[in-house]
């Protein structure tokens, strides 16, 4: 046997280089690379995020716009799943077999992950479910909040919160797929505030991803900070009246207080359910919305652009007395209407008119002359330099810029610039009667109901405003955003608003073009206004403000294709006020007539 | 009965020792595998800590009773323990219950035991006994032939009870017939198929058999230095191969490359047999079965493959070898085990501190995996250590087993090391990535009654053996 002696030390370096291989692959895992480390780290460690309540909104009087309901979902993590009834399970939560089969084999994939199987099981479902969940291993519920909208009103202005999208993800770091964001009104505007602060915790987990505690005693975790609520300066009860005023009716009402800018009530109509924009049935009715022939979810009180007819000529007025081409002792005649040469631009007066009579009976031949003489103005070497200092007076106003409000949808409206008609006509090669329609407010001008409530509070104020906004209080914090604080001035002496005013108050005073309207003791200060429609029957149009002294509320109130702006406007933007200042009304009959009118519209 | 005092003096305590050392080490991981706030109590029959320490104690009492034991019993009984446990292999076959895919149980009551763990040291005491018989010859057919066949039977039984792992380490014991003389080209060709069967997975058909007939040309010309015996049959090789592609081509019969190579060798054989009958080239002979050998055993690698086995064993097969992702299967335990050794780095998490091992990321880790609770609590200090141990242990048994005086203690101290050996390799290169996963115990260290006994077993009649070394019978 010891012919093969030899062979013990073969052997024996086999067995001893053996062990050499395996304590070199040790030294490579376990002292060179660091990978396994980390991967050993994410193995056994579980991160949750936990959601704030977003904050709640309330209104100016303290009424809950926004609140939040719990919700609860079915979710599983199909490896932890043992064999079940399925035929009591399906019977006990009266699911949807199909639906729910797709969202559990999607699930499968990604076994040891919880996964939604169903979204928003009804209360009875749930506590049916509590009693018997024992038998579904694997099988949860888990809560999460809704929005809800309690007024079931003010959509527009509320807005809707909905899943962030990729581009979302990709540009914020704070918003993870799946995250819920506000995506339109106070919702968007306010989402920082109202979202709060993820917070999270971090777990120990085994194998199975079953949690063993928390990691590291808690050190990493951040807790959660809720949504801060938020008051708005909408008044509900005007909110609500005004919304029942409109019903199906297209049109808006925006109502400003002049002193603030808060605005009270903000009606784009016909308006929805804000809460048909909620939960799992949101993209289904967010399609319906958005089909609608009324345009549902068009916002027409920032995003549609009317030309503002005869209420733009208080700013004419203003204009030409500041630009001194006017006095308030300036008459111009009226034979039926303006004319020059084979032009006509008709009216309904048949004498000499001054000028507080100017605006209480709109006459058109009145501010063409005003207008004729502001472009023609000799200080102004060319029309196109006139023009541009007339349309910055305008744009002072708010009209056809952005205001700045905090609903982000709104738009900057239109007034052509001087270059508009150069490139027309030829430079400075045009002529006052080619744009003569602007004096009285048709043409090619477009401003929003909300811009043309704002001109309003303008007057109202005698010269200033403050940008309309929703936010009135932070919780928390004793201040809105400042530039909602900051005086916006327009450079026209404030005894010409008095002038103005003047005249506005004739307007519902027997001789005006809204005596209809008139309610006692109310001092409303108004302007009717007809705005051409291409599209059928012209838009009726209302501004008005009230009390004359120290003005409490301005608005303006738009109703598409009503006609004559003193027909339904006026007595609309009357009782707006009435409610508003007196919380009661006088004329239940106008209320009537305006809550059972309706009109044609095309298409 | 002087005798008596003798062998205990002369008992081996190093051996003793390094055991009694691996074996605590084993339950202290353990301890740590199994661990949870809930028992903390060391002896809990609830938690396999406290099961092991029960085998533990069993395993004390079968030392003893193993050192009492004559000699003489060892080797008079040594045929009849080997038939007793192939008997009840076939038994198990038959009776017993499938456990984890692997019908390898006994019950007895609430008891269960794995005969193919007892067939180990019954196996190697058999074989030391058949190599120990004074006119052995391991150069003679007939007696290579009664050992291969003493090896062949337990693994071939134990490969029906479904117990892959197990019956690998029986191709261990080939390491005794090695010392004994065994020439070491089978043991290379061995491990040449062995290679080829892994090969047959990873690469196609075709490439290999082209291989195998370049490596074959290559030593038929470095054996003759003549080019002209070889040129003809190589180029009707190369013209039948061309040939049979065109007309397969042209006339779109469906024929695989492979079978191509397989009527173009055989072709060519035909030719080249001339030279080997006119010159009587012997080795050239050799060459040729063996081309022919290893073609044949990759067309039934793959025939075996695609037609006798199911999906599920032909997707084991693939995992095993590498060949296939499984991130929640085999190679998912393998990936989990590298991931738990690895975040131990230099010098471990601590004992009890280890998050892969508590919150049990590694599946069977305090049977087959033990090895990670070690990398990942104590380091790669703490893996160099139970390397170190095991290499220790096998050079001792080495040294005593070259010290015997009886061949029968000789082989059977080497049947120890080399399936010890074997245990070793596969367990500790699994949980690594160096050995492909199969379900076998690191010695002394996983958890389980039937192989911590059997081993003791094992190892303590070598301790016997030797500590009576002085006795010739
Ligand atoms: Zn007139």
């Amino acid at each position: 046997m010891n012919e093969y002696a030899n062979r013990y030390y073969v052997v024996l370096i086999l067995m001893l280089s053996v062990g050499l291989i395996f304590v070199i692959r040790l030294f490579s895992i376990q002292a060179l690379d660091n990978t396994y480390k980390k991967s050993a780290e994410n193995n056994s460690r579980r991160t949750v995020i936990e959601f704030p309540t977003r904050g709640l909104v309330y209104s100016r009087d303290s009424a809950l716009l926004v609140e939040n309901l719990s919700s609860f979902d079915l979710m599983v993590i199909p490896e932890n799943v043992q064999e079940y009834d399925t035929v009591a399970f399906m019977r006990v939560l009266s699911l949807d077999s199909a639906k729910f089969y797709t969202a559990y084999n999607k699930a499968k994939k990604r076994p040891s992950l919880p996964a939604t199987v169903y979204k928003e099981i009804p209360d009875s479902i749930f506590t049916k479910f509590q009693e018997i969940k024992w038998m579904f291993s694997g099988f949860y519920l888990q809560t999460r909040a809704l929005r809800y909208y309690p007024l079931k009103s003010a959509a527009h202005i509320l807005g809707y919160i909905g899943e962030v999208n990729k581009n979302i993800v990709a540009s914020n770091k704070y918003y993870k797929q799946g995250d819920y964001i506000g995506i339109t009104g106070i919702e968007k505007t306010y989402e920082e505030i109202l979202r709060g602060q993820k917070g999270k915790k971090m777990y120990s987990v085994d194998a199975r991803n079953r949690v063993r505690g928390s990691y590291k005693n808690g050190e990493f975790d951040e807790i959660a900070i809720s949504g801060k609520n938020i008051m708005l300066s909408i008044d509900a009860d005007l909110q609500l009246y005004g919304e029942k005023l409109m019903g199906q009716k297209r049109g808006s009402i925006v109502a400003i207080e002049p002193s603030s800018g808060e605005i009270l009530c903000l009606i784009s109509s016909p308006s929805y359910n804000p809460n048909l924009l909620v939960g799992k049935n949101i993209a289904k009715n967010y399609g319906q919305l958005r089909n609608d022939k009324d345009k549902l979810l068009f916002n027409r009180a920032v995003m549609a652009q009317y030309p503002p007819g005869s209420t733009f000529k208080i700013v004419n007025a203003l204009i030409g007395l500041e630009e001194k081409v006017i006095t308030i002792y300036s008459h111009f005649n009226c034979s039926g209407g303006y004319h020059v040469g084979n032009f006509t631009l008709r009216c309904h007066h048949y004498s000499s008119i001054d000028f507080f009579y100017s605006i209480q009976g709109s006459c058109n031949a009145y501010y063409c002359n005003v207008f004729d003489r502001i472009l023609r103005n000799k200080d102004y070497s060319t029309i196109g330099k006139a023009y541009t200092k007339w349309r910055d007076y305008v744009l002072q106003f708010g009209l056809g810029k952005k205001l700045g409000t905090d609903l982000a949808q709104e738009l900057k409206g239109y007034i052509p610039e001087a270059s508009h008609f150069d490139k027309y006509y030829g430079k400075d090669k045009w002529r006052p009667l080619m744009l003569i329609s602007m004096a009285i407010g048709q043409g090619e001008l477009g401003f929003s109901p909300m811009q043309m409530a704002n001109m309003t509070a303008i007057v109202a104020n005698r010269g200033y405003y403050y940008i309309p906004h929703l936010i009135k209080e932070i919780e928390g914090i004793d201040t809105i955003p400042s530039k909602f604080s900051q005086k916006q001035i327009i450079n026209i002496d404030s005894s010409y608003f008095d002038d103005v005013i003047k005249g506005m108050e004739r307007v519902l005073l027997p001789g005006g073009t809204a005596p209809n309207a008139f309610i006692e003791g109310l001092d409303i200060c108004g302007k009717t206004g007809t705005a051409e429609n291409p599209h059928g029957k012209d838009h009726s149009i209302f501004v008005a403000f009230a009390p004359k002294i120290n003005p409490k509320i301005a608005v303006a109130v738009y109703l598409e294709n009503a006609g004559y702006g003193s027909t339904y406007a006026a007595p609309l933007a009357s009782l707006m006020v009435e409610k508003y200042l007196r919380d009661s009304i006088s004329h239940p009959e106008w209320e009537y007539r305006l809550v059972n009118t309706t009109f044609k519209y095309k298409k | 009965m002087s005798n008596t005092r003798n062998w205990i003096i002369n008992l081996d305590w190093f051996t003793i020792s390094l055991y009694g050392l691996l074996v605590f080490l084993g339950w202290i991981n353990i301890y740590a595998a199994v661990y949870n706030e809930e028992h903390e109590q060391i002896i809990d029959l609830s938690q396999r800590y406290g099961k092991q320490l029960l085998w533990i104690g069993a395993a004390i009492v079968i030392a003893f009773i193993v050192l009492l034991i004559e000699v003489k019993f060892y080797h008079f009984f040594a045929y009849a323990i080997y038939g007793f446990i192939i008997l009840v292999l076939i038994l198990v076959l038959i009776f017993a219950r499938d456990i984890n895919g692997a019908a390898s149980w006994i019950e007895i009551g609430s008891f269960r035991i794995q005969p193919s763990e007892f067939a180990k040291f019954a196996t190697a005491l058999a074989l030391a006994r058949l190599m120990s018989r004074f006119n052995f010859d391991i150069g003679n057919k007939r007696d290579l032939a009664k050992a291969v066949i003493v090896i062949m039977l337990p693994l071939v039984l134990i490969i029906l009870q479904n117990d892959l792992g197990s019956a690998l380490v029986y191709f261990s014991l080939f390491i005794v017939l090695y010392r004994k003389g065994l020439p070491g080209w089978i043991l290379l060709l061995a491990v040449f198929f062995a290679i080829l069967f892994i090969a047959s997975f990873k690469v196609n058909i075709f490439s290999l058999e082209l291989f195998v007939i370049l490596v074959a040309s290559i030593l038929l010309l470095i054996n003759s230095g003549k080019i002209n015996e070889l040129a003809p049959a190589l180029a009707v090789f190369t013209f039948t191969l061309i040939i049979s592609w065109i007309t397969a081509n042209l006339t779109e019969v469906n024929i695989e490359l492979h079978y191509l190579v397989f009527i173009a060798l055989v072709l060519s054989s035909i030719v080249y047999i001339y030279w080997i009958y006119r010159k009587k080239l012997e080795v050239a002979l050799v060459v040729l079965s063996l081309v022919y050998a290893s073609i044949l055993f990759l067309f039934s690698v793959e025939y075996i493959f695609s037609k006798v086995l199911g999906t599920h064993q032909q997707n084991r097969i693939l995992v095993l070898i590498g060949e296939k992702e499984d991130p929640r299967g085999i190679g998912y335990n393998v990936n989990q085990s590298k991931i738990a050794i690895g975040s131990g780095g230099l010098i471990g998490k601590g004992f009890l501190q280890g998050t892969q091992t508590k919150y049990k990321f590694v599946p069977e880790q305090s049977t087959d995996f033990i090895f990670c609770t070690v990398g990942e609590e104590w380091g790669f200090v703490g893996t160099t250590t139970v390397i170190i141990l095991f290499l220790v242990l096998f050079w001792r048994i080495l040294i005593m087993a070259e010290r015997q005086k009886m061949e029968f203690s000789m082989y059977y101290g080497y049947a120890v090391a080399s399936i010890l050996f074997f245990h070793f390799v596969v367990n500790i290169g699994m949980t690594i990535g160096l050995a492909p996963v199969v379900g076998i115990p690191l010695p002394f260290f996983s958890y389980g009654g039937s192989s911590l006994w059997s081993f003791t077993v094992m190892l303590f009649i070598f301790i016997k053996l030797d500590a009576t070394r002085q006795n010739i019978l």
